[in-house]
């Protein structure tokens, strides 16, 4: 499984890379194997303000679909529109290709409530118990 | 006690491990839902051909003539006048005219049939015709010793020619024959649930993973499982029992009548001839998505703000890039009609269009 180790995790297995005040934001290679195909993606709107861990997306596989939740608070930046059209990208590439949005950050001090690359491994580890 | 105990496991359950399937509970068995990926499968079955384990499907061997027993009494079709080697799709219901069940009825001799019944309603089919079957019969619930593959796509024909010999190309649709494997006979009928070129091979259960191994030898053939044979049949929109019809419904309902003959008698007719006076008051109907949005099973079905039904089957359509599903609806709505399928924060724009979603491209 890929986990990178510059990024910052979710229980509910949303990444965040940081990059000076702004963070990238997706979903894990865990998410993407374990809902299958991602068929539909819908993705807040440039502009939109989110708080820590509230809902800001949804991802639909064949089977179902899921909620997204933000890593962090802040303002939308910029919405990434390829995997709206080619979802398949979240499957391919979600660390790269199939990211969600760019946000800028209220505060990075929140990053005390997320994983690192290896607390997130033994989190899911953990799961697949 | 885990649950997963409680759950049944194919012959092929050891196989659909060592392929790394996803696998999950169905219809109380524990079945192999993707191998490769759902949508993969899909357009594999679509293009080329793979292969469905459908052992977890219940058999019933019936040797009978058919007159004196009132088998056909329990079924809607006319099955009196079938020709041996033929099978046929219809429905058992009860006096209400509610589905007890689909099931497909094969005449394999003169006085000797089987019913392939769904695997969720295997007790509750066999105590329904145990009740109404009159007498002079011998009933067999076949359904352990019994392994099922279903062969599906255009190039089915092709790879079963190979194993089978040449004479399968001579059977039509909803035809079977008997067919030699390994020591053994086997039944195949060219009949399926994906809408394209397609077999189903009844083999024991001994013999089934030595069937599986060598059809899965064959570079032209991919497994594929329960998710890809849903959205395969939903793009037909074949109903899935349990789910599109059931004890609630009349196959009038569900706009099945034509698995339906009037011309003879049946346990429901008069029911079913009651509600034909004045037509169902709901009607299945299929609706497209505007978008790649997928209704869900259980999203509420709204026109203009109010609430006319309910979706039993939804899912993104593979073949059409778009959300489409079926549902019950109060009244009746011609195709074109603009619907909205909803749930909590969730609202699809859908479209009434007629049955089937998917046509195969003339070739």
């Amino acid at each position: 499984m890929n986990i990178p180790q510059n990024l910052f995790y979710t229980k509910d297995h949303e990444w965040a890379r940081i990059e000076g005040k702004t963070a990238y934001v997706g979903i894990t290679d865990y998410a993407q194997e374990s809902l299958g195909d991602i068929t539909f993606v819908q993705l807040p709107k440039a502009g939109d303000t989110l708080r820590q861990s509230e809902f800001c997306a949804t991802v639909e596989s064949v089977k179902a679909a899921s909620d997204v939740y933000s890593p962090f608070s802040g303002k939308v930046l910029s919405v990434n529109q390829e995997p709206c059209e080619h979802p398949e990208l979240i499957n391919e590439s979600p660390y790269e290709k199939g990211y969600f949005f760019i946000m800028e950050l209220s505060s990075e001090a929140e990053k005390a409530k997320l994983m690192d690359a290896q607390s997130y491994r033994s989190y899911v580890e953990g799961l697949s118990k | 006690m885990n649950a997963a105990t409680a759950l049944s496991k194919t012959p092929l359950y050891e196989a659909h491990l060592s392929l790394n399937a996803k696998i999950a509970p169905f219809g109380g068995w524990l079945m192999p839902i993707q191998y490769a990926g759902i949508l993969t499968e899909h357009s594999y079955t679509r293009k080329e051909v793979c292969v469905f384990d459908i052992c977890h499907m219940g058999e019933f061997r019936l040797d009978t003539d058919i007159s004196l027993s009132g088998l056909d009494r329990i079924v809607t079709q006319k099955i009196v006048s079938m020709p041996v080697g033929s099978c046929r799709y219809g429905f058992i219901l009860n006096e209400s005219g509610g589905i007890i069940d689909d099931l497909i009825v094969y005449r394999l001799k003169e006085y000797s049939w089987m019913l392939v019944v769904n695997a969720a309603t295997i007790s509750k089919d066999e105590a329904h015709l145990r009740k109404h079957l009159s007498k002079e019969y011998s009933f067999d619930n076949v359904s352990d010793q019994l392994g099922k593959l279903d062969v599906q796509g255009p190039k089915s024909l092709d790879v079963l020619k190979d194993i089978f010999g040449g004479d399968i190309a001579k059977l039509s649709y909803y035809t079977f024959a008997e067919f030699a494997f390994g020591g053994e006979r086997c039944l195949i009928s060219r009949t399926g649930y994906t809408g394209e070129l397609g077999y189903e091979i009844y083999i024991s259960s001994g013999a089934v993973k030595g069937l599986w191994e060598l059809l899965l030898k064959d570079k032209r053939v991919k497994p594929a499982g329960l998710g890809s044979r849903d959205t395969l049949r939903l793009e037909m929109a074949y109903p899935l029992y349990g789910q599109d019809i059931d004890v609630n419904h009349t196959p009038l309902a569900a706009g099945l009548d034509k698995f339906v003959d009037f011309s003879k008698d049946f346990i429901g007719k008069d029911a079913l001839l009651e509600e034909r006076k004045n037509g169902p008051k709901e009607h299945l109907v299929c609706f497209k998505a505007d978008s790649r949005r997928a209704p869900r099973h259980g999203f509420a079905i709204f026109q203009q703000g109010e609430r006319i039904g309910i979706v039993t089957s939804g899912s993104f359509s593979p073949s059409l890039s778009v959300g489409i599903g079926m549902g019950y609806v109060s009244g009746d709505y011609e195709i074109g009609a603009k619907l909205a399928v909803k749930d909590s924060g969730v609202e699809i724009p859908v479209t009434v269009v007629k049955r089937p979603f998917y046509n195969r491209p003339q070739s």
